[in-house]
């Protein structure tokens, strides 16, 4: 049976781990081939948090990418440096021939401070990743998108903090957000050359970016040493279904759904993959 | 047949009759048949009825009925819905209620007849109420199709909460100008061409396009059916209490 994405190539950022491996892999199950960049680093703001991806992530994605039988080109850059992330996308495209798809992941979280006690390193990590990074990824993609005159999708990942306000983590609420604002504003720019621009907005997702004990500590101020069962029953009440939170591959059948052409006219929206957390 | 296609079994209701306030042929027994022809076509089970959406107890008779013959039921599409016009002032009352109670009213009875038998079931189940468009801006001369689509997006958020606990996600969707009868009838396509008596579908077409931002006129059907399919699927295992627009970027302009 064809797959529901055969012969498009999808970029995506943050492919070293968590969603955005998540993607690569649910994208090339579905017949695409895919360009994955990744700072594959820390960033010293972050890592008080937790650990950023590694090479060896990257070439984990790599890995489970081939051994679909897809093609893969993966390439270490930072989302910030603009000039870094358009080499490796022009790399890709050389190699693969085209783009059609753009998975937007790269992010961080950094949190726990009140709005006005935030460090100015931590606001602008933050932004930078988180906002800029993702204006770098659709820039550095739109050229090629639209001279191959073929439509294209990109698929911004914001979240329900792209909606909702949430105390001691006002940076990641405002990049959501201001995410949302850059979708609107590209959809309307691209749907003349049928080039499609969403967002998915997720509730919490397990990946390490939640599984860490400083953000169970976030949820769980009064526990010294909070665990995972613990976090999971304060994340619990927080959505409409039963669940503490979403698996990476459910944003990414959101993403695929998106990227396919069964989506061929849906741009502009916002995809909540949240469990009914906006709800209540 | 998006579903059939994908391994569903089907429970098909249509009124199969004229509503007076209707200024378009809505569908017939035959248009029903042809839904029941097409599904068996398939390999799929189909359980085909005429059944009123106003009327809840022949409508949950009928689905009671078809559950019974079919064994479960996990997914339903409340989608039926008319279409008629006039400015808010010159409403009358028949056509206000005639909308009311078919294209919101009616969603609850599909939403209350089936209900039970999701939850009995005790595996979840997708419901999907088909909204539109033009609950992201309102549209004039449509006030009473405006608010009806309003309200079910309000029925979808309490039955998305309501029936949470119960792994039964309720979802709406919001399509752009679809390429149906619904659209595709002199009385619709002149609200759009007031300047031509018998205005053709070419007629129309620039003008609808100017209202998406997507370089196209309008929708066809089977974009809606895909995602309902999505909502409909595992896939969307966790997606409750959205709104989707499938609008080529109408709600954006």
């Amino acid at each position: 049976m064809a797959g529901r994405v055969d012969g498009k190539v999808a970029f995506i950022t943050g492919a070293a781990r968590g969603q955005g491996r998540s993607h690569a892999v649910r994208l090339a199950e579905e017949g695409a081939d895919i360009i994955a960049v990744d700072i594959a680093e820390d960033i010293a703001s972050v890592r008080r948090f937790y650990p950023g991806a590694t090479e060896a992530d990257l070439a984990e994605t790599v890995k489970e990418v081939e051994a679909l039988g897809r093609n893969i080109v993966a390439a270490k850059a930072d989302v910030r440096d603009y000039d870094a992330l358009q080499k490796a996308l022009d790399d890709g495209v050389a190699q693969l021939g085209h783009v059609d798809i753009v998975s937007a992941n790269a992010a961080i979280w950094i949190f726990g401070d009140l709005a006005h006690e935030v460090a100015e390193q931590d606001w602008q990590d933050l932004i930078d990743v988180n906002l800029t990074g993702v204006w770098h990824t659709a820039k550095a993609a739109i050229p090629h998108l639209i001279a191959q005159r073929t439509g294209g999708s990109i698929i911004i990942t914001s979240s329900t903090a792209g909606l909702r306000g949430s105390p001691r983590a006002v940076q990641y609420v405002t990049s959501k957000h201001a995410v949302i604002g850059l979708m609107r504003t590209l959809a309307m720019e691209l749907a003349p050359h049928s080039i499609r621009v969403n967002t998915v907005n997720p509730t919490g997702v397990d990946t390490i970016m939640i599984q860490n004990e400083a953000t169970w500590r976030l949820f769980l101020p009064e526990v010294a040493y909070p665990t995972r069962e613990q976090a999971a029953e304060v994340f619990t009440p927080t959505n409409a279904l039963p669940i503490p939170w979403v698996e990476p591959r459910d944003v990414s059948n959101a993403v695929l759904f998106l990227a396919s052409d069964e989506a061929r006219y849906i741009t502009g929206t916002t995809l909540l993959v949240d469990a009914g957390y906006t709800l209540k | 047949m998006r579903l059939a296609e994908e391994g569903a079994d089907i429970i098909a209701a249509d009124l199969c009759e004229q509503v007076a306030s209707v200024g378009y042929p809505l569908a017939t027994p035959q248009d029903l048949d042809e839904t029941a022809r097409q599904v068996r076509a398939l390999g799929r089970r189909v359980f085909a009825v005429q059944a009123d959406v106003r009327d809840y107890a022949g409508l949950a008779k009928a689905l009671d009925e078809a559950v019974a013959e079919l064994g479960r039921l996990d997914i339903v599409s409340a989608n039926a819905g008319i279409l008629s016009h006039g400015t808010a002032d010159a409403l009358d009352e028949a056509c206000w209620q005639d909308m009311i109670d078919i294209n919101l009213t009616g969603a609850w009875h599909t939403a209350k007849a089936a209900v039970p038998h999701l939850i009995a079931g005790g595996r979840g189940g997708s419901i999907v109420l088909t909204s539109s468009g033009v609950v992201m801006k309102g549209t004039p001369n449509f006030a009473h199709y405006v608010s009806a689509k309003h309200g079910l997006v309000g029925l979808t958020r309490t039955l998305a909460r309501e029936l949470a606990p119960h792994w039964v996600r309720v979802n709406a969707l919001h399509p752009g100008n679809v390429d149906t009868a619904m659209l595709r009838n002199p009385e619709t396509l002149r609200l759009f061409r007031p300047d031509l008596e018998n205005p053709t579908v070419e007629d129309v077409s620039a003008e609808f396009q100017k209202t998406n931002a997507m370089p196209i006129p309008w929708l066809d059907p089977i974009d809606i059916s895909n995602a309902l399919l999505f909502l409909a699927s595992e896939e969307a295992r966790y997606i409750t209490g959205v709104s989707l627009p499938v609008d080529a970027g109408y709600a954006l302009i």
